[in-house]
């Protein structure tokens, strides 16, 4: 897994095969066209956004009449977006650190350790990840509300912690089962004991999948938009669920402050892009795979 | 210590248990363990009971309900009709795009990172983008008139193709990049070894490649399947909900927060999950066809 | 955590799952002994290493250091130090903090730890590599590391896991005699599990032969060279020509026996009675070629295949009633070459064979 700071793995670059590649051969001409027309539509899709949310009024034309940033104080105050952004930070804080502390432990068991049971245990921790959330949210949301967790911050955190808990999970096991199981037998000899070990032998080790897992998380956190929505109350709403409330809302308010909201939203999500794929592959932003092992 | 007396029947029990593989470290599991028991486990089975505890009627009336009403029955089949196509199109097309893209060239890294964006962005802003961009007044729209392709705008959004489209741009850089990583876990000097023995490109990828990557794809194929199952903000934005992208997480959502019917409402949520489930257990049950051991390379 | 005078091993067992990895292992361990534990791989010697370590528990059995029971404990209590077949160093830490670990895990005063790792340092002369870190060494340098680290405490015990078999052919001869030279001036107790038998031999004061979880044989070395206890240990120690025969004759000691037409006299190791079932067991430098004159134990065959090795030249002859054998030689032969072989009798050892001493059915002629 390359979840270390580390670059990829550096190859000497093969400059003849590159050129063939990029040869006219009809096939890769439909597939990079494919490509293209993908991208070109992803950027539409992102642009008209951003477009939107600076023009003052656009009707029936390829641009807005003339820009301005007005729409974005006003989308400031009218969604109240400081508090919003402030309970978004503090959900996604509170997540990724309660899901570490959780998963961590239960990963390197996982990772080490075979016991009656295991492919179970596994299979529990597997699950809320390939659920769709509405279908275990609904039953969470009830049971949370029962018990008055819900329609506040605690109910929010909760809930995105069921996925964010078995993410980690497999994040980290693989991470955890590629480190040699003897440095730790070679620390017990040494005389440490099992928490001295975590502390002064895995943890070094492990900062950089905790740290990947740590982003993953936040990423998932911050667009999760089902559980949220479905445990938040008022005063607890992420971005991403007042943003999904100010578009079914649209009409009452104006088109371009939604779009500069969703600007405010997509900003911060590439931001923590940016930082992600500082640590991370773009393959493990999806799932758990393996990308390009490190040896 | 000495080996006689109290202390034997308990090493006796430590024997026992040692060839099991159990000791103290699997207390770590516990916090995990009780965590998903409360929050995932207990929930779902509370729900699985509410369903069979409807407002009226004995315990199967919610389900006879959802299945005798056509405009709940649908739900599913508007889901699936939504979800398979999206999935599978979106599972087919990396498949090329991969395998074209496997080797290493300048600017993949980029590739992959920008192909990230829309599963980041999520599927509220994606949404947002598709109602402006494929819109009537639209940029797509403009550029088909301006071609002279079509002589009046195409209807994009709010029904199945706004939808679809949804799906689409956030679930294929997700089949993508899995099908990418499966794909550079398979040894490449496999298809050179095939190449020596007088394999075209064509059977390179028909007999050694294909086989190798079909239990990722089958896994690629239930990932995005799941996203594409549990559509709902797209559907209530860019769709028509309440028609033709009625889909099945929106009726279980109406139930519980527009009716206040919790049983009813868990009563859906457990046909959706059953309905996910047999769906990914028949793609697993065909994925254990496959080889599905070491493809040798760095995977 | 003190040195012992004594380390006994009880009845010690390790199964996996319904799966026996380790039976019975009895052995007493006397202060400053250099014990091997020797056998192919999968005969359990590793996993006994383990169970004396701490790192895997018991399935049955109990060890005992002097009086006080010590297989409850957990690996950090019982204060032994060990060497890991792939090192196992920390990554993260420097050669000096790798060294200085197990001091510091002992709470010994800073002076003390400084002193004790140079120390260390000095005996395994890496004294310039202090800074650096683990990856940036080579093999054999962090080889000496993970020594350096398993000794730096004075451990009752050091456990050394197959230390060498991750060096090449030069450089594990050095540090053969690094490990004795260390030994001797440290007077350590060391536990050394390896599947070279030439290495055990010439490490241990004492070796223990395992195979599919049992022991075999303990003995010395030149017991284990001379006289292996059944024909398992025989071929693991180097004894390449077995063959499977019959007995035809027994004086005392000395058995006649016929294995592919060819009547052979050697000496019994164990049981054997005329009509019996048997194994013929030969090392391939006990084959002499210039066999000429000699009557007993007289060959003639014709050389199949050479292999140049320097000095001596390995070959494969067969007789024409078709018994193949292994020899060395510092002849010039050639395949095709007729030759005249002869065996000292004393150097044929003949093994009883047959259900009881063959638990699952394998070939003994190779």
């Amino acid at each position: 897994m390359a979840t270390t700071t580390e670059a990829p793995p550096i190859r000497p670059p093969d400059t003849t095969r590159r050129r063939r590649r990029i040869a006219a051969r009809p096939a890769a001409w439909i597939v990079w066209g494919v490509v293209v027309f993908f991208f070109l539509n992803l950027l539409g899709v992102v642009a008209s956004v951003l477009v939107s949310s600076f023009g003052q009024s656009w009707f029936d034309t390829w641009l807005p009449d003339g820009y301005t940033t007005s729409w974005y104080a006003r989308a400031w105050d009218e969604f109240a977006l400081l508090s919003v952004i402030v309970v978004t930070l503090e959900v996604s804080v509170l997540v990724v650190g309660l899901s570490l502390l959780i998963g961590v432990p239960a990963a390197y068991a996982l990772a080490r350790r075979s016991f009656p049971g295991k492919r179970l245990v596994f299979l529990v921790f597997l699950l809320p990840i390939l659920m769709p959330p509405i279908t275990y949210g609904i039953p969470l949301a009830t049971v949370l509300y029962k018990f008055g967790l819900a329609g506040n911050m605690s109910g929010v955190v909760l809930a995105n912690l069921v996925p964010s808990v078995p993410f980690v999970i497999l994040t980290m096991t693989p991470f955890i089962e590629q480190i040699d199981p003897r440095i730790e037998s070679a620390a017990r000899m040494c005389g440490a004991g099992l928490r001295t070990v975590f502390l002064r032998v895995l943890t070094p080790l492990l900062v950089p999948g905790i740290l990947a897992a740590a982003i993953l998380v936040l990423v998932r956190t911050v667009g999760m938009f089902e559980l949220t929505f479905l445990t938040a109350g008022p005063d607890s709403q992420t971005l991403v669920v007042a943003l999904y409330y100010s578009m079914s809302a649209s009409g009452i308010r104006a088109q371009q402050s939604v779009d500069a909201m969703a600007v405010i939203y997509t900003s911060m999500m590439l931001v923590l892009l940016v930082v992600a794929l500082r640590y991370v592959n773009p393959t493990q932003l999806v799932a758990q795979v393996k990308d390009e092992p490190e040896h | 210590m000495s080996g006689a007396g109290p202390d034997r029947p308990l090493a006796h029990w430590r024997h026992r248990l040692a060839e099991r593989g159990v000791d103290r470290q699997l207390w770590l599991l516990v916090p995990a363990l009780v965590f998903v028991v409360a929050l995932f486990v207990y929930p779902f089975c509370y729900g699985l009971t509410l369903s069979f505890q409807p407002t009226n009627g004995g315990p199967f009336s919610d389900y006879a309900r959802f299945f005798s009403d056509a405009y709940e029955r649908g739900t599913i089949w508007i889901t699936l009709r939504i979800a398979l196509p999206a999935a599978l199109l979106n599972v087919l097309a990396a498949v090329p795009i991969a395998y074209r893209m496997r080797g290493r060239f300048r600017g993949k890294r980029l590739v992959t990172t920008v192909l990230v964006v829309p599963i980041t962005l999520g599927t509220v802003l994606t949404a947002q983008g598709l109602l402006n961009f494929l819109g009537p007044t639209g940029w797509f729209n403009r550029i088909l008139l301006a071609t002279h392709l079509v002589d009046e705008p195409v209807r994009l959004t709010h029904n199945y193709w706004g939808v679809f489209f949804s799906l689409v741009i956030t679930g294929f850089p997700f089949a993508f990049l899995l099908v990418l990583s499966y794909l550079s876990g398979i040894d490449p000097t496999l298809e050179r070894a095939a190449a020596t023995l007088g394999a075209d490109w064509r059977r390179r990828f028909t007999q050694v490649t294909l086989p190798l990557l079909m239990p990722g794809l089958a896994t690629t194929f239930c990932l995005t399947f799941v996203l594409a199952f549990s559509v709902f903000p797209s559907a209530v934005l860019v769709g028509n909900p309440a028609g033709e992208t009625r889909v099945i997480s929106l009726a279980a959502y109406q139930a519980a927060y527009e009716r206040y019917d919790y049983p009813y409402a868990s009563a859906i949520a457990m046909i959706m999950g059953f309905v996910e489930l047999v769906i990914i257990a028949v793609v697993l049950a065909a994925r254990s066809r496959f080889y599905t051991g070491s493809t040798g390379g760095k995977g | 955590m003190s040195a012992f005078s004594r380390l006994r091993l009880d009845g010690v067992s390790r199964r996996f799952g319904g799966q026996a990895a380790l039976t019975e292992l009895d052995l007493t361990i006397e202060a400053g002994e250099f014990i091997a534990l020797l056998g192919p791989s999968g005969c359990g010697k590793s996993t006994a290493l383990n169970c004396l370590a701490g790192l895997l528990p018991l399935t049955a059995g109990s060890i005992w250091q002097d009086e006080r029971r010590i297989d409850t404990l957990p690996p950090e209590r019982r204060g032994f130090g060990m060497v890991f077949q792939s090192y196992a160093l920390f990554p993260h830490l420097t050669v000096r903090a790798n060294i200085a670990f197990g001091l510091r895990m002992r709470r010994l005063p800073k002076e003390e730890t400084r002193r004790r790792t140079a120390e260390a340092l000095r005996l395994v002369r890496l004294e310039e590599h202090v800074d650096k870190l683990p990856g940036q060494l080579s093999g054999g340098q962090q080889q000496r590391v993970a020594i350096a680290r398993a000794v730096v405490f004075e451990p009752s015990l050091v456990l050394m896991d197959e230390p060498l078999s991750n060096l090449d052919a030069k450089l594990r001869l050095e540090m053969r005699t690094e490990i004795r030279r260390l030994h001797q001036s440290l007077g350590l107790t060391t536990v050394y599990v390896t599947h070279d038998q030439e290495e055990a031999l010439s490490l241990a004061d004492r070796l223990v032969v395992l195979r599919e979880g049992r022991v075999q044989q303990v003995g010395s070395p030149r017991e284990l060279h001379t006289r292996p206890a059944n024909w398992h240990v025989a071929d693991f120690m180097g004894y390449r020509n077995l063959w499977r025969g019959r007995v035809t004759r027994v004086d005392d000691a000395v058995v006649t026996a016929e294995s592919a037409g060819q009547r052979l006299l050697g000496e019994a190791v164990g049981d054997l009675r005329t009509g019996a079932e048997a194994v013929l067991a030969v090392r391939p430098e006990d084959i002499r070629v210039d066999g000429a004159g000699e009557t007993r134990n007289a060959l003639s065959a014709t050389v199949e295949v050479v292999e140049y090795q320097g000095r001596e030249l390995a070959a494969e002859a067969r007789t024409d009633t078709g018994l193949l054998l292994h020899l060395r030689t510092e002849r010039r032969i050639a395949p095709g070459d007729q030759v005249k072989l002869a065996v000292d009798p004393r150097r044929l050892l003949v093994y009883p064979d047959g259900p009881a001493h063959r638990p699952e059915d394998q070939g003994a002629t190779r």
